[in-house]
């Protein structure tokens, strides 16, 4: 007991080692930019780059946008499959899976071939056509991680049952799909939407070979022309991790539902 | 003229026939059990009336009017299910409130239907409530204040109490029988519990491998079942083999016993083999027990079940059961004991298949 209780300790102080130590040091370079004393003048330097704000706020909205466009296919998907076509799940469970499997630039570079100017949609032949074609990249990026935090989130409730009580108290299905369906996955949509909100803010090749100004080219810039910046931007990506992180838990702690029992 | 009326119902699964030739009229305000084994099909047809399966075959009609063209969320039946199936995201108040909303009512109209409801489930004090908060039985009333709050032509429950302990159901099934009756809405209720069946219903269907076996109040269904199925499905059943002595004077023989029947042997021939059924509680072997039939036999077991004690006996190689009430004092009857079973001969039923 004792002993395995020491092991514990153990393994913990070096798991929190192998993370914590790059992260001091990481802040602490990045805290170094004046000679002979600490200073914040990488975060100073970065927050004052207009292409920082212009990346990250670009970057952002194509992460809500993702995120929006996303459960709206993906919540709709999961309840019909459930509901009406079982029998395609694995199918379904497949497709949602691929993007794990095929690289980033093979996507990139068929969605190229397909939607060229020359190409029956021509889409990369306007900035918005662009954009629409990077967000849509994204939700095929994020698509296995909301699909299965949806997926699971109506494994814990009846869905067919619910329906049908819905059903014959009167309902349409746009209300039983937003007023009885939705409300009580919210936990998976919820961790879908911040995976993919990390995914987005993270991502670099799509971004990079659509040309368009996102957060992951930005930061690959700043990593191979800067000194200390990098390391100041490499804090700042955590802090947002953790603070959605943090949000996640808040909000998930004030929902009003059950926790979900197996 | 009835008010619920299913004619010639058929449904298959693929090349499976699970309700065949289904007939039932149902009277306005009537309260309906469907009884039957698992799998027998009651669910199924609970299902086509709520428009969730589409018969195979037949057609349902509310007074005379088809309910073929109407969608689930148009036929106004209200469903309540053996899981509850609250919205786990709204309050009790709302769940009730929900079928009254989707409907557009005016909000104060709404206020004051979900009061008077939670109010005839007695439960106003929970309003504020979420279903996760409450237990299985406050939750089973909140589903059926729902599924009654929009006034429904017709009630449909599907073994509403089959998740619940015993105490609970007891007195659950006599408070929706007594709302029932209050707000006089005709009502489909399935269960596998002939008891729950017998206690609460105007009427019974029992069903047997997709057919509607018998149709007939609770008494009728005891007392007269009309196959053997029947008869073995509600209550417990003695039943007797015997053999056709004299079709005509109506007498039969149990072992070396012979018994003069009340019905009539049809077309029996002597020497045919027949079945007679008796209920446990026909018979009594007291002394001063009257009946102008009586079988004489061995005892093999006796069995005490609280306030009734269960003693069978052999006669002539069948195993008969009967009970008799228990009281201090009394002794049950021995193993291997000989005891005078008396009767009245009408309740001796010929079972035919
Ligand atoms: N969607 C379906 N597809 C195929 N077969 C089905 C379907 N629904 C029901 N059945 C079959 O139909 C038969 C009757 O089912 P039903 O659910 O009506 O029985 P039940 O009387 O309600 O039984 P229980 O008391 O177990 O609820 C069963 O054999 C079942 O397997
Ligand atoms: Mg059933």
């Amino acid at each position: 007991m004792k002993s395995s209780r020491l092991f514990a300790w153990i393994a913990l102080a070096i798991g929190a080692t192998y993370f914590l130590v790059p992260l001091i040091g990481t802040f602490e370079f990045s805290l170094r930019m004046r000679r002979g004393e600490y200073s914040f003048d990488a975060y100073q330097s970065v927050f004052s780059d207009m292409q920082f704000r212009a990346t990250f706020g670009y970057s952002m909205l194509m992460g809500l946008l993702t995120i929006v466009f996303g459960m709206l296919l993906v919540v709709p998907t999961a309840y019909w499959v459930r509901l009406r076509l079982p029998q395609i799940r694995p199918l379904i469970e497949f497709l949602t899976l691929l993007p794990l499997v095929i690289p980033a630039i093979v996507i990139v570079f068929g969605y190229l071939r397909l939607y060229n100017s020359s190409s029956f949609l021509p889409l990369t032949n306007s900035t918005n056509g662009t954009n629409l074609l990077l967000m849509f990249s994204y939700m095929t990026l994020s698509l296995p991680y909301m699909y299965r935090a949806v997926d699971t989130a109506m494994r814990s409730i009846d869905v067919a049952t619910l329906t049908e009580a819905a059903e014959s108290l009167g309902a349409k299905w746009p209300t039983i799909l937003f007023r009885c369906i939705f409300p009580n996955v919210m936990s998976g949509v919820l961790s879908g939407a911040f995976i993919t909100f990390a995914i987005v803010m993270g991502e670099f090749t799509m971004a990079a070979l659509l040309n368009r100004p996102a957060f992951g080219p930005y930061l690959q810039f700043v990593g191979a022309n800067k000194a200390y910046e990098p390391s100041a931007l490499a804090i700042i990506a955590f802090a947002i991790t953790w603070l959605s992180m943090g949000l996640l838990q808040i909000v998930s702690r004030f929902q009003k539902t059950a926790p979900v029992k197996a | 003229m009835s008010f619920l009326t299913l004619s010639n119902i058929q449904k298959s699964f693929g090349p499976t026939q699970v309700v065949k030739d289904f007939d039932m009229a149902i009277e306005k305000g009537e309260f309906v059990s469907f009884l039957g084994p698992s799998g027998c099909g009651k669910t199924t047809v609970l299902r086509m009336i709520a428009g969730f399966e589409t018969p195979s075959g037949g057609t349902i009609t509310i007074e005379d009017r088809s309910l073929a063209d109407l969608k689930p969320n148009q036929r106004n039946i209200g469903m309540v299910f053996q899981a509850y199936a609250l919205f786990p995201n709204m309050t009790v108040a709302e769940n009730v409130a929900f079928g009254l909303k989707v409907a557009g009512k005016p909000k104060a109209e709404i206020d004051a239907r979900v009061k008077e409801m939670l109010g005839l489930i007695k439960l106003d004090h929970l309003a504020g409530r979420y279903p996760y908060q409450m237990s299985g039985g406050q939750q089973q009333r909140v589903a059926l204040a729902r599924a009654l709050a929009p006034k429904p032509q017709v009630l449909l429950l599907d073994e509403p109490l089959s998740a619940l302990d015993a105490k609970i159901r007891v007195s659950l099934r006599e408070e929706i029988r007594q709302i029932q009756q209050q707000l006089g809405i005709t009502t489909v209720f399935v269960t596998h519990d002939q008891e729950e069946a017998l206690s609460i219903s105007d009427r019974i269907v029992v069903m047997n491998a997709g057919r509607a076996d018998q149709i007939g109040t609770p008494a009728d269904i005891y007392n007269r079942p009309a196959t053997r199925f029947v008869a073995g499905f509600v209550g417990t059943l003695n039943l007797i083999k015997a053999t056709v002595v004299d079709p005509a004077a109506h007498r039969v023989s149990i072992g070396d016993q012979g018994v003069t029947l009340r019905e009539a042997l049809d077309d029996a021939k002597p020497g045919d083999a027949i079945s007679l059924a008796l209920r446990p509680e026909a018979g009594s072997i007291a002394p001063d027990a009257r009946g102008d039939t009586a079988l004489v036999g061995t005892v093999t077991s006796s069995n005490f079940l609280g306030s009734v004690i269960r003693t069978r006996m052999d006669v002539g190689g069948s195993s008969i059961s009967f009970d008799m009430f228990n009281s201090p004092g009394l002794t049950p009857p021995a193993a291997g004991e000989t005891v005078t079973l008396r009767f009245t001969a009408s309740d001796l039923l010929i079972i035919r298949d």
